[in-house]
C-alpha cells in the first residue's frame, strides 16, 4: 500500500497514550527512532497491517487522554498501524464518543431517551443548559451533550461522564448538582461502585449470584459453584455440550431469537480457526440486563465464553462491550485478569490442556455496532457498517473466519444448561420459549429493574412485579422490545411475554425491554424520540434507512404538529421500503414502533 | 461452475452457480435497474434499487451481489419490488440533486416516482468543493454509492485518499479532516469520477462548460484510442466536441485496466490542443 500521511505530528502526551496501547515503535518506519538499517530495508508490511484491529483501542487511548483526536495523534496512529488517514478519519467520525474537533475534556452525556424522558430528563437538560450553557458548547473544562439510552433506565435519568485524563463514570438518578459535581469533582474509584441501588429479582439461575457474591472475587465465585460447568463441559466433550444446548431449546436473547444450539453446531462444523464473540454492546433503548450481568457476575460471562470456545473449537474470544459501561468494563477486565492468573483462561484452562483466552473490546458510541457484522467491522478497525448477509457469521465472521456470536444473556444461560442438563432447562418456561428470561422494566413503574422469570409470565404480571404504575396513575401504553419493538396498550396485559405470545399479537420480545408509560406521559414526544433515535443511529450505508429514517421523522413531526393530512399513508410507504429494502435489522425495524404507535392512536389520534 | 435451475418471474431459467441474480437476469434480457453497481467494482449493496423478491426471504435481496442458488424463486417486478424501487428513487430524488444522473427520469417514470412528495425535507445540499484544477466535487449530487471510495481504494487505485465520513444522513465522502485534495493522498488518477454515476465528481472542463451552457452531448463524439504514455496499453475513450478533447474515459471491459487510468491518460491530453 502506498501510504501517504498528513504532516501533523503528535504531542508527547498523544504519542505516549498510543504507545501504551501499541507498545513502543520498533523502527523508523512506524514512527520510532530511525535505525541504520531502516534506510535499506522496510520492516513490517503485512505484519503491521494485520494490527489494524488495534485502531479503535488506540483511538480510545488518545480520546481519553487528550479529550479529542487531533491530526497529529491520528497521523501517528496511522503510521503505527499502516492505515490510510482518510480511512481512519472515516472510523473516528463514526463514533459518538470520539471527537475530531477540540472539545472540553470532561463531557456529560445526558440521556433523554424513552425511559429517562419519563423520569425528567427534560428538566435536567434545561437545568444543565442554565448552569453550563447550550449542549456541546460548554467552554473550558466541561460540557454536556444529549445521549441516546445509556442502558441505565433502571436509574433514570442517567448520565455518562466521559472524563479525559481520568476514568469514565456513570451516574444514575441524576440531578443538575450531581452532574455538575461529577464533572468538576473527584471521580469515585471503581471499587466504590456498589450494587445497593440495584433492583433485581431472581426467579432463576441467571441472577442467583447477583447482589450476593462479590463480582470482584474469583474465590467467591468458585465457592458459589463457579467453574463447575466448565469442568463438566470438558468431561462431556464438545459435541455433547452442543447437543445439550440444542436439547435445551435455548434461543438467542439478543433480539433475533435464533436457536443457539443450531448456531453452535454450524460454527463447530465449519473449518477453523474460529472465534467466539460475546455481544455486550447492549444499546437497545430500554435494555440494561446485560449491564447487570457484566457488572455483577462477570466470571459467569467468562466461564460461559470458555464453554462456548470449547464446544465450537475456538481458542480466542472477544467480548465487545459498549463504550458507555465503565463499571462493567472495569469489572470484566479485572475478572479476565484473575481468570488468567488462576489458569481459567490461557494456554491450559483448568489444567486440561485446552487453550482459550478473551480480549475485551470497547465500543465507542454507536448502536449499530450491536449488529453482529457491524460489530466485527468495529473490532477489525473499520467503520461499524453491517455487512451484507449471506455469508453469515457462522461461515465468515470476525476476520473472515467462522464466528460464534452470542448475546451476554444467551451465554449466561449456558451455565445452568450444562450444570442441570438441557432437558431440565427445557422443562422451565413454555414449549416455544424455554428457560428464564431477564426483563428490563423501566419508565412509569414503581420499582424499575431487572426481573428474572420463567417464560410464561404475562405483561401484567411483569408490571405487577415492578410495583405497577404510581398511585393515582393509569397505565397508558407499554413499549415491548425497545425502540425496535412495538407499543401495546393495557388490553394486552394478559398476553404472555414469550416469543410466541408476543408474536401472536404482532409484537416481539426483542431484547426484553419493557418500558411502561402512565397517563401523564406525552406519547407523541416519546414516539418522536424513537424516530429521532433511528435517524441518529443509522449507519448511513443504504438509502432506505439513511434517508427513510429522516423522512419518517419528518412525516411523524407533521403528523403531530400539522399539517397531518396524508402523513399516515406516507409513513406506511416509508415503513415498507425500510422493512423490505434495508441491509440490516436497524432499517428493517426502524418503523416498527412508530407504526404501532400510529395504529394505536398514540400519535395523530384523530387521523 | 455447476449449472442450476431457478425460476424468474414464473419461468424456469438455467444458469450457473457462480453468477449473481443480476447477471442471470441480464442474460435473460431482463432490465434490472442499478445505481451503486458497476462491473469493475466490488458490489457495495448500498442503493437498494436492484432488489428482487426471493421466495422464503423476509426482506428483498440485492440482485447485484446475491448469487443464484438452485431452486431460487425470483420475482423481479413484484409489487414490493416496485414499491421499494419507487421509494428509493423518491428518497434520493428528494434529498440529492439528480440532474446529472443519466436515465434517472426514465427510471422515475417506470416506477411512478414523485420525489416532490417530500418537498421541504432535509437535503444534502452544499456548495461544490473546488480545490484543484482537474476535477470538482459537487457533493450535493452525491447518492453515497461508495463507488469512488472503492475505486480509490482496493478495487483499483489503492490510494485511499477518500472515505465515507460521519454517520447516517450526515455521512459524506471526504478526505481526512476535510483536507483539500492536493494536500491529501490523492494522485489525481480520476478513477473516482470515472465511476461516479451522478456527476457529483466531474472534470473541471465539463463542470465549467455546463455552467457556461456550452456542454452539448449531441455535438460530441467518443473516440477509442490507446494511451500514448507507457507500455500498459490502457484504452482511452476521448470525448470530443468541436474538435476539442473534453475528457478521457476508459472502457470498463478492457482486460488490462477495467476502466481505470492514471493521471497521464486521464488528464495528459492538453498538449494535443496546444497551439
Ligand atoms: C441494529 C441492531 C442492534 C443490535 N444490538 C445488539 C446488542 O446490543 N446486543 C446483542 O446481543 N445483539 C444485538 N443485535 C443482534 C445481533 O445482531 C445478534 O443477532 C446477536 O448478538 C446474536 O446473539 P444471540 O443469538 O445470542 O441473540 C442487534 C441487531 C441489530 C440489527
Ligand atoms: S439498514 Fe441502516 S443501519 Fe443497517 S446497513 Fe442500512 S443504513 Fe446501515
Ligand atoms: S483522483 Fe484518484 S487518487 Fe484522487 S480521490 Fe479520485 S480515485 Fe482517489
Ligand atoms: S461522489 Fe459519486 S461515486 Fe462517490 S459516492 Fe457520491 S455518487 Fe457515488
Ligand atoms: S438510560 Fe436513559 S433511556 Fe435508558
Ligand atoms: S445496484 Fe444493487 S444495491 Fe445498488
Amino acid at each position: 500500500m502506498d501510504l501517504r500521511l498528513m504532516t501533523a505530528e503528535p504531542t508527547a502526551a498523544e504519542r505516549d497514550a498510543v504507545d501504551k496501547v501499541l507498545g513502543e515503535p520498533d523502527s523508523g518506519w512506524v514512527g520510532g527512532l530511525r535505525r541504520a538499517v531502516d534506510g535499506h530495508a522496510a520492516v513490517g508490511g503485512r505484519s503491521i497491517r494485520e494490527r489494524r484491529h488495534q485502531l479503535l483501542p488506540a483511538l480510545h487511548a488518545v480520546q481519553s487522554s487528550a479529550g479529542w483526536i487531533s491530526q497529529g495523534a491520528l497521523n501517528y496512529i496511522c503510521r503505527r498501524l499502516t492505515v490510510p488517514p482518510a480511512e481512519a478519519y472515516g472510523v473516528v467520525t463514526f463514533y459518538a464518543m470520539l471527537s475530531t474537533t477540540p472539545r472540553p475534556p470532561r463531557v456529560a452525556h445526558v440521556c433523554d431517551d424513552v425511559s429517562c424522558a419519563v423520569a425528567g430528563a427534560g428538566g435536567l437538560k434545561a437545568a444543565l443548559e442554565r448552569k453550563l450553557g447550550p449542549a456541546g458548547l460548554g467552554t473550558g473544562e466541561v460540557t454536556w451533550i444529549r445521549s441516546p439510552c445509556l442502558g441505565m433506565c433502571d436509574q433514570a435519568p442517567a448520565v455518562f461522564l466521559q472524563l479525559a485524563g481520568g476514568h469514565d463514570w456513570a451516574i444514575g438518578s441524576a440531578e443538575p448538582d450531581s452532574v455538575v459535581s461529577g464533572l468538576v469533582g473527584q471521580t469515585p474509584a471503581f471499587e466504590t461502585g456498589d450494587s445497593s441501588d440495584l433492583h433485581v429479582s431472581s426467579g432463576g439461575p441467571l441472577l442467583a449470584r447477583v447482589g450476593k457474591e462479590s463480582p470482584s472475587d474469583l474465590g467467591d465465585y468458585r465457592a458459589a459453584g463457579g467453574y463447575s460447568a466448565l469442568a463438566r463441559a470438558f468431561d462431556m466433550g464438545p459435541q455433547a455440550v452442543i447437543d445439550e444446548i440444542t436439547l435445551s431449546g435455548l434461543t438467542g436473547r439478543g433480539g433475533a431469537a435464533f436457536p443457539t444450539g443450531r448456531k453452535w453446531q454450524a460454527v463447530a462444523d465449519a473449518a477453523g480457526p474460529r472465534y467466539v464473540v460475546a455481544n455486550g454492546d447492549e444499546s437497545e433503548p430500554g435494555t440494561f440486563k446485560d449491564r447487570v450481568l457484566m457488572e455483577e457476575d462477570p466470571f459467569a460471562v467468562i466461564e460461559a465464553m470458555a464453554i462456548a470456545g470449547w464446544a465450537v473449537g475456538a481458542e480466542k474470544g472477544y467480548l465487545y462491550i459498549r463504550g458507555e459501561y465503565p463499571l462493567a468494563t472495569q469489572r470484566l477486565g479485572d475478572a479476565i485478569e484473575q481468570a488468567r492468573v488462576y489458569g481459567l483462561l490461557g494456554g491450559n484452562v483448568l489444567g486440561r490442556g485446552v487453550a482459550f483466552d478473551i480480549e475485551l473490546r470497547r465500543g465507542a458510541g454507536a448502536y449499530i455496532c450491536g449488529e453482529e457484522t457491524a460489530l466485527f467491522n468495529s473490532i477489525e478497525g473499520y467503520r461499524g457498517e453491517p455487512r451484507s448477509k449471506p455469508p453469515y457469521p457462522t461461515e465468515r465472521g470476525l476476520f473472515g473466519q467462522p464466528t460464534l456470536v452470542n448475546n451476554i444473556e444467551t451465554l449466561a444461560n449456558v451455565l445452568p444448561i450444562i450444570n442441570g442438563g438441557g432437558q431440565a432447562f427445557a422443562a422451565t418456561g413454555t414449549p416455544g420459549s424455554t428457560g428464564t428470561k431477564l426483563f428490563c422494566l423501566s419508565g412509569s413503574v414503581n420499582r424499575p429493574g431487572v426481573y428474572e422469570v420463567a417464560f410464561g409470565a404475562t405483561l401484567g404480571q411483569l408490571l405487577d412485579m415492578a410495583g405497577g404504575v404510581r398511585p393515582g396513575r393509569r397505565l397508558q401504553a407499554i413499549l415491548v422490545g425497545g425502540a425496535a419493538g412495538s407499543f401495546v396498550e393495557p388490553d394486552s396485559l394478559d398476553v404472555p411475554a414469550t416469543f410466541e405470545g408476543l408474536g401472536a399479537i404482532g409484537a416481539s420480545l426483542g431484547s426484553g425491554a419493557v418500558v411502561v408509560f402512565d397517563d401523564t406521559v406525552e406519547m407523541p414526544s416519546i414516539v418522536g424520540r424513537i424516530a429521532e433515535f433511528f435517524r441518529d443511529e443509522s449507519c448511513g450505508q443504504c438509502v432506505p434507512c439513511r434517508v427513510g429514517t429522516v423522512r419518517q421523522e419528518e412525516a411523524l413531526h407533521r403528523l403531530i404538529e400539522g399539517p397531518p393530512d396524508g402523513q399516515v399513508g406516507l409513513l406506511n410507504e416509508i415503513a415498507a421500503v425500510m422493512r423490505d429494502g434495508s441491509i440490516c435489522g436497524l432499517g428493517q425495524t426502524a418503523a416498527t414502533a412508530v407504526q404501532s404507535a400510529v395504529a394505536l392512536g398514540l400519535v395523530g389520534g384523530a387521523t | 461452475m455447476s449449472g442450476v435451475v431457478i425460476t424468474v418471474d414464473g419461468r424456469p431459467v438455467e444458469t450457473s452457480a457462480d453468477l449473481t441474480i443480476l447477471e442471470t437476469c441480464r442474460e435473460e434480457g431482463l432490465d434490472i435497474p442499478t445505481l451503486c453497481f458497476l462491473e469493475n467494482l466490488t458490489p457495495a449493496n448500498t442503493c437498494r434499487i436492484c432488489v428482487v423478491e426471493i421466495g422464503g426471504s423476509r426482506a428483498l435481496v440485492p440482485a447485484c451481489s446475491r448469487r443464484v442458488e438452485s431452486g431460487m424463486q425470483i420475482k423481479t417486478e413484484s409489487e414490493r419490488v416496485r414499491h421499494t424501487r419507487m421509494m428509493v428513487l423518491e428518497l434520493l430524488g428528494s434529498s440529492v440533486d439528480l440532474s446529472l444522473t443519466p436515465l434517472v427520469d426514465q427510471l422515475m417514470d417506470r416506477y411512478g416516482a414523485a420525489p416532490d412528495r417530500f418537498d421541504g425535507g432535509a437535503t444534502v445540499e452544499e456548495a461544490p468543493t473546488i480545490d484543484n484544477q482537474l476535477f470538482v466535487r459537487d457533493y450535493a449530487k452525491c447518492i453515497l454509492c461508495y463507488k469512488c471510495v472503492q475505486a480509490c481504494g482496493v478495487d483499483a487505485q489503492n490510494t485511499f485518499a477518500i472515505s465515507v465520513v460521519g454517520r447516517g444522513f450526515e455521512a459524506r465522502i471526504a478526505t481526512e479532516y476535510q483536507l483539500a485534495l492536493p494536500d491529501s493522498a490523492c494522485v489525481f488518477c480520476g478513477n473516482c469520477f470515472g465511476v461516479c454515476p451522478t456527476g457529483a465528481l466531474i472534470p473541471t472542463t465539463e463542470y465549467e462548460m455546463r455552467a457556461a451552457g456550452t456542454w452539448d452531448e449531441d455535438a460530441q463524439t467518443v473516440t477509442r484510442t490507446i494511451c500514448p504514455y507507457c507500455g500498459v496499453g490502457c484504452n482511452l475513450d476521448l470525448v470530443v466536441q468541436d474538435n476539442r478533447i473534453l475528457k478521457a474515459l476508459s472502457p470498463l471491459d478492457h482486460d488490462v485496466t477495467s476502466g481505470h487510468l492514471c493521471i497521464k491518460g486521464r488528464f495528459g491530453w492538453q498538449h494535443v490542443q496546444s497551439e
